[in-house]
């Protein structure tokens, strides 16, 4: 059992300061599944999802308690936190590119991790740009900002410059819900292409993206996990009737 | 009700619009007056003399009115203040931005704000006492005073500016920029030196274009640690006379075109001035333009 999942999250507990934001989380990520992480607004979703990068390690006021595996290496004694970094790349809710030109954003994370060589930098570019279903875009201008380009594209450079540091597990926190739904289209394909080789977890607002998408879903509520499996039992026969109310659109 | 309180919101606009024209004015007056009292300098002396001869000796016969040394002087004075004070503010800027947490970064902040503070002939009498003697006996040079020591005078007054607007610029980088580059995988350090500073950039620059304009503009305190040589000044310990050094050392005595050539003096440091504030200006405005 745990080998099979990438990522295991055993009696997770998180406060910012006094106020107490996961309880009790347990959950495992299985390889190259999609898995979504639903729930109404401050249910806790994010911060989960943040905590599996240790993103969370930003705010001086986080405590955690409970472990959490990746690769069967607890993420906080047994990983370096620059290299599971590395290894969890993470796509933000807004397009975040660099204030530099496309090919920098993409070669930013290779660079930082030390290639140097320029034609190694030009395929890593090229295949990243590829894998994002950006190249043909983008091939005539990658030396121009990557700010002139339109917020979908930006999203999609942003994934693009994830994946150039080759990482093994993608971690998306609501990457469409900044985009019109053409982009948002262009991006969910792309999940579905990306996840034959990577395993990713994705926040979203959208119960019909969760849907269309993820394998698994997770269904937050008040910072535990209501309820957990295969996507199509939690929207067609959720086992909680929290679950099917938030599903129908009763709250949330 | 609705009445009385237009006729409020109508006096209160035109207070305030009152104000704005005050400052205007006062700018407007100020740049009519050093050009009428200065530009008349030129009917006698040709302006490229008065700008690029080295001999100033305004009481001999003829007289010969050059301010090339003092331009030189503002430059040296300038230049070499800028040379120690910008990695020093740039690195304390972004200590206080990034690193510096809790009490310390209090602290830290509330003496940069002292610095800011405190008067020029403060500065001029503390370069006088503890820097010069420094001078004197590290390099052997006769007085201590000069070019170097009013550049690290200069320098200190130029840090609050400069780390000021480091700090500030940094603060206004969109956090979601770190975010992303720290996900990458990349170092604290990293994130600020290839994402932060670059955002930051144009803010950063005005920060510095604007200690500039303080060092240039500075009187009280290069007049007590310059020298005060009405020579060309030659390298870091030459004594040094700067622009603003000339108009208040000789306004005490100067009469007749002498005292004119003390406001187109002035005139030649209002154009420095107006310059820097121009770029400043320029800079700024990129730097809100890519903040968004």
């Amino acid at each position: 059992m745990a080998v099979e999942n990438k990522i295991n999250v055993n009696d997770l507990n998180l406060h910012y300061g006094d106020f107490q934001a996961l309880y009790d989380i347990n959950i495992g990520i299985k390889e190259k599944e999609v898995t979504a992480l639903i729930g109404p607004s401050g249910c806790g979703k994010s911060t989960f999802l943040r905590t599996l990068n240790r993103m969370n390690d930003l705010i001086d006021i986080v405590k955690i308690d409970g472990d959490i595996h990746y690769d069967d290496k607890n993420i906080y004694s047994q990983w370096d936190v620059i290299e599971l970094r590395k290894k969890v790349g993470m796509v933000f809710q807004k397009p975040n590119p660099f204030p530099m030109s496309i090919y920098d954003n993409i070669a930013y994370g290779p660079r930082t991790h030390g290639v140097k060589n320029k034609s190694i930098l030009t395929d890593i570019v090229e295949r990243s740009l590829e894998q994002a279903s950006l190249w043909d875009e983008v091939k005539d201008r990658l030396h121009k900002p990557a700010l002139g380009l339109s917020g979908g594209q930006q999203q999609r450079l942003c994934i693009a410059r994830v994946l150039a540091v080759e990482p093994d597990v993608v971690l998306m926190d609501e990457p469409t819900s900044a985009l019109d739904p053409i982009s948002t289209s262009r991006i969910e394909d792309l999940i579905d292409e990306l996840k034959k080789s990577y395993t990713i977890v994705i926040v979203t607002h959208n119960m019909q993206q969760a849907g269309r998408i993820s394998d698994k879903t997770a269904f937050f509520l008040h910072g535990k996990i209501e309820e957990f499996g295969p996507t199509d039992e939690i929207f067609f026969n959720p086992a909680s009737p929290k679950t099917e109310e938030y599903i129908s659109g009763k709250f949330g | 009700m609705k009445s009385s309180k237009s006729v409020l919101e109508v006096t209160v606009e035109k207070i305030f619009l009152l104000s704005a024209l005050i400052s205007v004015v006062s700018v407007a007056f100020i740049t009519v007056f050093i050009f009428l009292e200065g530009a008349p300098l030129f009917a006698k002396v040709n302006p490229f003399t008065f700008l690029f001869s080295s001999k100033w000796a305004p009481t001999a016969d003829p007289a010969q009115y050059g301010i090339l040394p003092f331009i030189m002087g503002s430059v040296w004075v300038t230049v070499g203040a800028l040379i120690l004070s910008v990695p020093i503010g740039l690195a304390v800027g972004i200590f206080m931005a990034e690193m510096a947490e809790g009490r310390f970064a209090d602290i830290l902040r509330s003496v940069v704000e002292l610095l800011a503070g405190i008067p020029s002939v403060i500065y001029g009498l503390f370069g006088y006492i503890a820097i010069s003697p420094l001078i004197r006996q590290l390099f052997n040079s006769p007085t201590g005073l000069g070019v170097l020591t009013a550049s690290i005078v200069l320098a200190i007054m130029t840090l609050p500016t400069i780390i000021n607007i480091t700090e500030v610029s940094l603060r206004a980088v969109p956090h979601e920029l770190k975010e992303g580059s720290l996900a990458l995988g990349a170092t604290h350090w990293m994130t600020i030196y290839r994402v932060m500073i670059p955002s930051a950039r144009s803010g950063i620059l005005a920060g510095i274009v604007l200690g500039m304009g303080r060092a240039i503009g500075e009187t009280m305190a290069v007049l007590m640690v310059a020298g005060n040589a009405v020579t060309m000044p030659k390298g870091p310990l030459s004594l040094a006379r700067t622009l603003t050094m000339n108009i208040a050392t000789d306004m005490k005595y100067a009469t007749g075109d002498h005292a004119v050539s003390l406001f187109t003096t002035g005139i030649v440091l209002f154009v420095f001035i107006l310059g820097i504030n121009m770029v400043v200006q320029y800079l700024m405005k990129k730097a809100v333009k890519e903040e968004m």
